[in-house]
């Protein structure tokens, strides 16, 4: 299992029904081995990103699935990775983020926290309310690698700004 | 006393249902001394049951007062346990000794009534609340072949949680 090689494969392109069927299919035809992935409609778009796990060349992998992405109209595009499974963090705080959408909620708001140690596993953002009135609202699961109370104080200049921001600690229960 | 062997998911072992305990004898209370070895032989293990270790019966074991600042009853041994109140719910995030390397955010009620028989068959109640009570919902379900796997809900579901819970 060592010797592995994987890819990440990103497809970008216009959301319609059946796009990862269509593309797992072709990778599983062509031997091809899927990881872990993001897959997420986005604005109308639908993004994938994937991890695949592949003996060929990147060419090869690449003449699998570019038939498919053309025929679905998605922008495909593979690096080779130095990936590997089981490689999980575990987060141990959760951080939501909601207010009326203005520029630079994002950059303020992680900006602030990376300075005071959190790394982000993973961040779901979106923008809801109406098209006059709309919201930004900011999931970020992560990892407080400076402690908690860092974070907490990070908060505290945000909340400043008039930005709602709640973090409470995830603390994994293994049963 | 003995270390047990954790059965890991696809076991089907763990998708099935147990059956009750009707001897507390001195084999049960060997196994239950296994169990909790097993238990704490886990890294950050709070709690087992006896499916996980391939043992088909009402039996589980959750001590979570090695964790600061949790409210605990100490070490609750668990016979033909039986949840008879649920109140409030809540996401936090869950790992399982049998489902090594992932772990995901499921939905549990944050107190419970709990009415469970000790290792000498007498029964208790006990109220429980946050994390115990989380670490008790894991256990019980695997007496019924339930995973947390069963139960994972999407981060999205945070803020606009909708009032399920079975």
């Amino acid at each position: 299992m060592a010797s592995q090689k994987w890819f990440m494969l990103t497809l970008v392109g216009k959301d319609r029904p059946g796009i990862v069927a269509h593309i797992t299919t072709a990778l599983f035809d062509g031997g091809a081995n899927l990881g872990e992935a993001s897959m997420m409609r986005l604005g109308g778009n639908f993004t994938i990103m994937m991890m695949v796990q592949f003996d060929g060349t990147h060419h090869a992998l690449e003449q699998i699935v570019e038939g498919v992405a053309e025929s679905l109209d998605l922008h495909l595009h593979i690096d080779a990775i130095e990936g590997h499974l089981h490689q999980h963090l575990v987060p141990d705080v959760r951080i939501t983020v909601y207010g009326a959408d203005r520029a630079g909620i994002v950059a303020k708001v992680t900006g602030t926290l990376a300075e005071t140690g959190l790394h982000i596993l993973d961040l779901e953002s979106d923008v809801g309310g109406s098209e006059d009135q709309p919201i930004y609202i900011m999931q970020i699961e992560g990892h407080a690698s400076e402690g908690v109370e860092a974070l907490e104080s990070a908060l505290e200049i945000v909340r400043k700004e008039g930005i709602e921001a709640h973090m409470e600690t995830i603390d994994t229960m293994i049963g | 006393m003995s270390v047990l062997e954790i059965l890991h998911y696809p076991d089907p072992r763990l998708k099935e249902i147990s059956k009750n305990v009707e001897e507390f004898d001195s084999e049960l209370h060997q196994f239950i001394a296994d169990l909790e070895e097993t238990m704490r032989a886990g890294p950050g293990g709070v709690g087992i049951a006896a499916p996980q270790v391939g043992r088909l019966q009402r039996i589980a074991i959750v001590d979570v007062s090695g964790k600061p600042k949790t409210q605990n009853h100490g070490k609750l041994i668990l016979i033909n346990p039986e949840i008879t109140e649920w109140h409030g719910m809540k996401k936090g995030r869950e790992g399982c000794m049998s489902v090594p390397d992932f772990t995901g955010n499921v939905i549990r009620a944050e107190k419970i009534k709990l009415k469970t028989q000790d290792q000498d068959g007498a029964w208790h109640e006990y109220e429980l609340e946050g994390f115990e009570a989380r670490a008790v919902q894991h256990e019980l379900d695997h007496l019924d072949g339930l995973l947390f796997l069963d139960r994972l809900v999407s981060r999205r579901s945070d803020l606009f949680e909708r009032k399920v819970y079975k």
